[in-house]
Order: C-alpha cells, then sequence, then structure tokens
C-alpha cells in the first residue's frame, strides 16, 4: 500500500488539549516527585515549594485524567483503545518486529495509521496499560497520600500508607519510563518532527 | 477492523473501580476498631494475683486506704467511724502499680516509715523525693539506659532551665505508673501515643499547665496550625522529635528545647538525612527488618517518613531499569540514523 503524503484529520481540539495539559502536568509532577524523592536540605527545589506544586498539578491531572475517562466512555475516540482478542499476539510480534528489525531495513509499518486505528497493536497496549492502569492508581494513591486518614491503618502486615506510597513512586517510575519511550517514539514518524507536529495542527502525516 | 463486539477499556476500569471502593470500605471498616470494641478492651479487668509480690501484703496497710478513692477511720474522741474522700492525687491504683517497673518495691523504700502512723504527722509532707539519678545513678545494671546522660540533658533543658528545682522528673514519669515503653514495645503507634500523652498531661490541661506557671496555656492545635495534615503528624510522630535534641541512641531524648527552637522544616523530616532516623524509628525499623525479612526490609526500606526515598536498594534498581532503557533508545535512534 502506497500512503505517500496521506494526511487525515486524526487528532481532535479536544484531544489535543488534553494531550497538552497531561504532558505539561507530566513534566511538572516528574520534576517534583524527584525532588519529593530524594529531597535533602539545600539540594533540590524547596520541599514544602515541591510539595505545594506536586499537589496541585496532581490534582489537575485528576481532573484532566476525568475527562479524558468521559471523554473515551462516550465519544468515538473509546474505540481506539480496544484491543481485538483475535489475533492480537501475532500482531504485537508483528509490530515487535518491525521496531527491532524492520525500521532498519526501511520496510514499511505493519499497521499504518488511518482513520480506524490510530494506534498500532503494541501502542494500543502501552496506551491501555498506562491509562487504565498506572494513571488510576497514581491517582488514587495520590489522593490517599494528600488525606492520609482515608487510607487503611493495615493491609496483609503493611501499613497502609508506606503501600500507598510504594504503588504511587512504583506507578511514577514506570510511567516516567513509558514517557521517555513515548517521546522518542514520536520521532519515529514521516520526518523526525512530523508527529510532534501532528499534536498541534491535529493531522496525521502517513509515511 | 471491527471494534463493536469489543468493550472499551474504560467500561471495565469503572466497574474495578467500583469493586474496589467496595473492598476499600470493607477493609477500612473492618480495621478501624469500633467503639464497641475499644470500650471492651477499657473494661477488661486487669486480675493481679498480689501474692506473687513479696511486699503486696505490706503495701496493702497503705493500699487499704491509698488504693481507692475513700477511706475510713475511727473517730477516738466522737468513737463514730468517719469515711472520707481520698484526694484524688493521693489514691494509688493497685491494677497499675503492679504492672509498673517499681512493682516489687514496697512504699516504704522510697517514703518515710512514719507514714505507718495514722493520722499521718504534718511534717511528713516536706520530706524530700528521690528522682531517677537518686536510685538509678552509677547503676552498672541501668548503665545501657545511660540515666546520667538523661540527667544531664534534663538539666540543660527548658523544663530545667525555667522551672528549676520545681520541675522534677515526676513532672512527666509517675513513679507508681511508670513502665518502659519504646525497648519493648513493638506497637510504634503506641510508643508514640505513649510518649505524646507525657507532653499533652501539661501542654494539654492547664490546671497542670499552671502548676508551675501563671502564663495562660498555648492552643497547640492553633500553634501547629501550619503543620499539613496536622492530625497524621501529631499520631506518626512523637513531639520530642521536633521539640528535643535529638541522639543517634534509643535514649529517649529530654533536652526540650525552646519553641524557638523546634524543627519547622519539612526537609528535616522529609530527607535522606531525615531526623528521624535516628532514635526510636531507626531502632523500630530495624527490629522490623530483622523479624520480617529481607523483602519487606527490601521494599519498606530505612526510613519510615513519607516521600523522601525509603530504601537504597530500590534507588538503585530503578536507576538500571532507568540507564538500561536510555541505553536501548539511543542504540535504536543511532541505527535508525546509520541505516537512514
Amino acid at each position: 500500500m502506497n500512503h505517500e503524503n496521506q494526511r487525515f484529520y486524526l487528532y481532535p481540539v479536544w484531544i489535543r488539549i488534553w494531550h497538552m495539559v497531561n504532558a505539561l502536568l507530566c513534566l511538572i509532577l516528574i520534576i517534583t516527585g524527584l525532588s519529593i524523592q530524594f529531597s535533602n536540605p539545600g539540594t533540590m527545589v524547596k520541599f514544602s515549594a515541591a510539595v505545594s506544586v506536586h499537589n496541585i498539578a496532581g490534582i489537575i491531572l485528576s481532573i484532566s485524567y476525568a475527562l479524558f475517562f468521559l471523554g473515551n466512555l462516550f465519544t468515538p475516540n473509546g474505540a481506539y483503545y480496544v484491543i481485538p482478542v483475535k489475533g492480537f499476539i501475532t500482531r504485537l510480534k508483528k509490530q515487535f518486529i518491525y521496531y527491532t528489525i524492520g525500521i532498519f531495513k526501511k520496510e514499511d509499518a505493519p499497521f499504518p495509521v488511518n482513520e480506524e486505528s490510530k494506534f498500532n497493536p503494541l501502542q494500543q497496549v502501552t496506551y491501555v496499560v498506562l491509562m487504565y492502569g498506572f494513571v488510576p492508581v497514581i491517582v488514587l494513591t495520590g489522593w490517599g497520600l494528600l488525606y492520609p486518614e482515608i487510607t487503611v491503618n493495615s493491609f496483609v502486615g503493611f501499613s497502609g500508607l508506606d503501600l500507598t506510597d510504594l504503588l504511587h513512586i512504583f506507578a511514577g517510575f514506570t510511567i516516567s519510563i513509558i514517557m521517555c519511550v513515548h517521546v522518542y517514539f514520536c520521532t519515529i514518524g514521516k520526518s523526525p518532527v512530523s508527529n510532534f507536529i501532528s499534536m498541534i495542527n491535529g493531522y496525521h502525516e502517513s509515511h | 477492523m471491527v471494534y463493536k463486539a469489543n468493550i472499551r477499556p474504560a467500561w471495565v476500569v469503572l466497574i474495578m473501580l467500583l469493586l474496589f471502593t467496595l473492598a476499600f470500605t470493607l477493609v477500612k471498616t473492618s480495621d478501624t476498631p469500633s467503639s464497641k470494641t475499644i470500650q471492651a478492651e477499657q473494661e477488661k479487668p486487669d486480675k493481679i494475683d498480689l501474692s506473687r509480690f513479696k511486699n503486696a501484703a505490706e503495701n496493702e496497710v497503705c493500699l487499704k486506704c491509698h488504693g481507692q478513692s475513700k477511706y475510713t477511720y475511727e473517730n477516738p474522741e466522737s468513737k463514730k467511724t468517719v469515711t472520707k474522700r481520698m484526694f484524688a492525687e493521693l489514691v494509688m491504683n493497685r491494677d497499675v502499680f503492679y504492672v509498673s517497673n517499681h512493682r516489687e518495691f514496697k512504699c516504704t523504700d522510697c517514703h518515710s516509715e512514719d507514714y505507718s502512723t495514722f493520722p499521718h504527722a504534718g511534717n511528713l509532707r516536706m520530706e524530700a523525693k528521690a528522682n531517677c539519678i537518686d536510685c538509678h545513678g552509677g547503676d552498672e545494671k541501668y548503665a545501657k539506659f545511660k540515666f546520667e546522660q538523661i540527667e544531664s540533658e534534663f538539666q540543660a533543658s527548658v523544663h530545667s532551665e525555667k522551672h528549676s528545682e520545681d520541675f522534677t522528673c515526676w513532672m512527666c514519669h509517675n513513679a507508681h505508673t511508670y513502665k518502659i515503653n519504646a525497648r519493648t514495645n513493638e506497637n510504634l503507634k503506641e510508643t508514640i501515643l505513649y510518649d505524646n500523652l507525657i507532653c499533652l498531661n501539661c501542654h494539654g490541661d492547664v490546671k497542670n499547665y499552671q502548676l508551675l506557671t501563671n502564663k495562660i496555656k498555648p492552643n497547640i492545635l492553633q500553634k501547629h496550625e501550619w503543620l499539613p495534615n496536622q492530625a497524621s503528624h501529631f499520631t506518626n510522630v512523637r513531639c520530642i522529635e521536633c521539640h528535643a535534641r535529638n541522639e543517634d541512641t534509643l535514649v529517649v531524648a529530654h533536652h526540650v528545647v525552646a519553641k524557638n527552637q523546634a524543627v519547622r522544616k519539612c526537609e528535616a523530616c522529609h530527607s535522606k538525612n531525615s531526623i528521624l532516623y535516628a532514635s526510636l524509628y531507626k531502632y523500630q525499623v530495624s527490629l522490623k527488618i530483622q523479624k520480617e525479612g529481607f523483602i519487606k526490609g527490601l521494599l519498606m526500606g530505612e526510613t519510615t517518613t513519607i516521600g523522601p526515598d525509603k530504601s537504597n536498594r530500590l534507588n538503585i534498581i530503578s536507576l538500571v531499569i532507568f540507564s538500561l532503557t536510555i541505553l536501548v533508545i539511543m542504540i535504536h535512534a543511532i541505527l535508525r540514523i546509520k541505516n537512514k
């Protein structure tokens, strides 16, 4: 199939705004989160300032996530996150082999972007795990840490607050790793910057 | 691709959230002791077998009157039996005394033998009372408790400086009820509550507070309004962590400092070099790791504060994962550029 110079309007305004806000919040949360995690007097962002910014950004992220969640429950965009079970592993393998071997042989992407499928199988599974797994966990545990009295006192021998803290940090770490990979994979487009431009003007350029 | 037959993951998450809320509520309600169980625990009578204590019979002579809220005697003039109320602070509770550290003592070990006559002679109330160091100082058996260090810390404290001789050990520690706590109690929250109640006995009760001053007692809740999650801090941290100089030992800090010298910076505790890493918490965490094994030790790490890095081992693991990710990305990028 030849996809030369094909353009699709894939990213409606609400998604682009949400994506931009989400990206900014994630950056702020990672930076302040790290400075709280490794806080030491005098070396990082002031602890109390980092905590305040982290709390505010976290609350905005919760709202933004709620909008994302509702949007993907009720708008057509939610369909992109549905993983068809049949043949899924085969498709995942195909995409993985493309990223590890095919891409260097200048092969065509096995699952080109079109109006019906915005994400390739690998993207799809990552985004589902991220947006419906780690993000809800980090939002819930975040609220648990903001209001420690709502967390359980103990759970299977662990202190409830320690466990909440641990889950929050684990989810934060995983999201940070996924974000690094996500930014890198965005350079795999028609040109290294075309995918970034798509998230501004809404049009995807096929390659 | 046909999507119609499949369910959006958001619906799945929504159902899971509902289930989670349900499970959470169940766990939450089961781990919060109901008022009924608290009441039952409080009402549980402590039956103490007095025959186990060699001085119990002798002590009963005193406790016959001082063991309850009223006492009876015969008035030699009127030949009538008189019942009077015992001053609350002169009542010694057997249940509490016989589980305290001083349970093996007889009353007259510390109080004058002359108390054996009734009515007690008026000048007896002038008798000098022994302080901790009078018995425990220089005793090898008690060396590990470092009473000398406690004494010198106390002498330097704001309590001692401001009130001199009036402020004695007994202001905070009752010789009749004192029971060792931090070293033997594995329940950290109980130890914290025990220690904080000592402070609150005066700083939370104007009657006791004004025994030493005519000043108006400051409102603790208002004074600590700046502290985020006040309730959590009050139940998880001892007053002395911020209000006393802590040494890196289990010795309970007695060098209580003036309010303007108290710790006010979040990062004093919430940091790698947390002041909480000294003293009680260090002791408790090392006990926990010893008892509960490597995995819990690894996950729960070396400090107990929320926020700062808990475990060096986990930090190293995450740094390795992060570095590997960046390495793979770089190799992939270089190969892409090469094959362009």
